[in-house]
């Protein structure tokens, strides 16, 4: 995502300046991509250069602007929030390198490498979730701590509002990030599974270390294994894998 | 040092004999303390449970020890064991196993009764413990008239009545959508903050976060346990955020 849109986002609800742009942008994305105040100014300095945003009267007392969104800012932003995320550009991801590269440098305990992932990732799925569960605590007290006799005043709702709001973008982030997790935990699962599989065709690649008569040879065992098993005749050796 | 609620030693299961042995555990050991969830994952057929039924005593390990709340299953005999199942281990099942004929109370008083309890007094037992885990407005309806995620809580209860410290889930999120399956696992969560020993089986990363730990199964033999977490800070520096 472009810090564009999210800070024409954010003034789409109210003029900002720089400062409060970024604390606001980093509270509702509960931190996970931090921004540094220079990022900011110099994006509202390409905004305003577009006729997309402009400044809002003069400079307060600390010489501070705040901007707002023009007419064409405006249009801007409805177009960002109806229009799919492109996924096109993918980053390069250094685990299906990595694990592609495995299965294709002889020596490679490609097992050892998935379960090696597997384990940071679970750990930090557990991390997340720990996080996520301090959320949901927070939002039950909340919940019961708000007797309907205890009618907070008019500023302490609106307060216990933004709060729950800014709650929920954190919680929504988090479960982005633990989805994220899980589904490279499912595809390493896949990957074993794919692994096993391929142990058991009788044209895998040769192992590690092996001459071509030993593949060579392998395979013709293999295949005959196969062949009997087909007719019937089941080999004990394999049973074992089989399981 | 407490003693663990759950102590697997060295604990090996063959089914079969001769050739067609196959082992379906190999030299296993685990230790869940009290107030620790861990999480089983691994792909099908590696021994996961097998793990949870020798844990619960329903079936018996063919070398090494499984010692449940410092009582060594081995030395209890058939009777000793199906009392100490009855009276300290609770089982959560993935298709629920409530009576359908009994309201979410009686089935949760089933356990104490069955120990002898008196109805009356096993129904206040089990009203108190779906009370503490906010489910009293269950307490009267039969298992058709709830939810899958409402049963499923109803089973946990069924599964700590009375003096039962230590809860074996198998799949319990399985057959339940993924907001229902967390609330499950808050009020599994919740029980072992409150000092429950569990083990959950579970094949979602997902559901394993919210565990201790997580340890991993292949071919009968534990390959990796994650251990306990690292800070989350640290994670979410690692993962380029900042909170």
């Amino acid at each position: 995502m472009s810090v564009k849109q999210g800070l024409m986002a954010l003034l789409a609800q109210a003029p900002m300046y720089g400062a409060q742009l970024r604390s606001e942008f980093e509270e509702r994305t509960g931190g996970t991509w931090p921004l540094n105040v220079g990022q900011v100014y110099t994006t509202l300095a390409r905004l305003e250069r577009d006729g997309l945003v402009e400044p809002v009267g003069e400079p307060d007392a600390e010489g501070r602007i705040s901007y707002r969104l023009t007419d064409a800012g405006k249009a801007e932003v409805g177009t960002w929030w109806s229009t799919p995320v492109d996924r096109d550009n993918t980053p390069r991801d250094e685990l299906t390198i990595k694990l592609a590269l495995a299965v294709t440098v002889p020596g490679v305990d490609v097992q050892a490498v998935a379960q090696t992932q597997r384990t940071a990732t679970l750990r930090q799925l557990h991390d997340l979730t720990r996080l996520k569960q301090d959320v949901l605590r927070k939002q039950r007290a909340a919940e019961s701590g708000a007797a309907p006799s205890e009618a907070p005043a008019a500023n302490e709702g609106d307060e216990a509002g933004r709060d729950g709001n800014h709650d929920l973008a954190w919680l929504l982030v988090l479960e982005n990030l633990i989805f994220t997790a899980e589904a490279e935990v499912r595809w390493l699962d896949h990957v074993e599974t794919r692994l096993h599989r391929e142990s058991l065709r009788p044209f895998r690649r040769s192992s590690a270390g092996e001459t071509a008569a030993e593949a060579t040879a392998r395979v013709e065992a293999e295949e005959t294994a196969y062949r009997l098993e087909d007719e019937g005749q089941p080999q004990t050796g394999r049973a074992g894998a089989r399981r | 040092m407490s003693t663990p609620s759950l102590l697997l030693d060295n604990v090996t299961r063959v089914h079969g004999s001769g050739e067609t042995a196959v082992r379906a555990l190999d030299g296993v050991s685990l230790e869940v303390m009290p107030g620790e969830l861990v999480a089983v994952m691994g792909p099908s057929g590696s021994g996961k449970s097998t793990l949870l039924n020798l844990a619960g005593g329903l079936d018996l390990a063919t070398s090494g020890r499984v010692v449940i709340e410092g009582e060594d299953l081995s030395t209890l005999g058939a009777k000793g064991v199906a009392q100490l199942r009855r009276r300290r281990v609770g089982f959560v099942f993935q298709d629920y196993n409530l009576i359908p004929s009994l309201t979410a109370a009686e089935n949760v008083s089933l356990p104490l009764e069955l120990d002898g309890e008196r109805p009356g007094k096993a129904r206040r037992h089990a009203r108190q413990t779906l009370d503490l885990m906010g489910l009293r407005e269950l307490s009267d309806r039969f298992p058709d008239q709830m939810s899958g995620g409402q049963q499923q809580r109803v089973a946990i209860a069924r599964a700590l009545i009375g003096s039962r410290r230590l809860v074996l889930a198998d799949e319990p999120t399985g057959a339940l959508d993924s907001h229902t399956g967390e609330d499950v696992l808050r009020v599994l969560r919740e029980r072992c903050d409150e000092g429950v020993a569990g083990l959950l089986v579970t094949h979602e990363a997902r559901h394993a976060a919210w565990a201790d730990r997580v340890v991993f199964l292949r071919d009968g033999v534990v390959v990796d346990s994650t251990g306990h977490a690292s800070r989350a800070e640290d994670l979410l520096d690692t993962a380029g955020a900042r909170r």
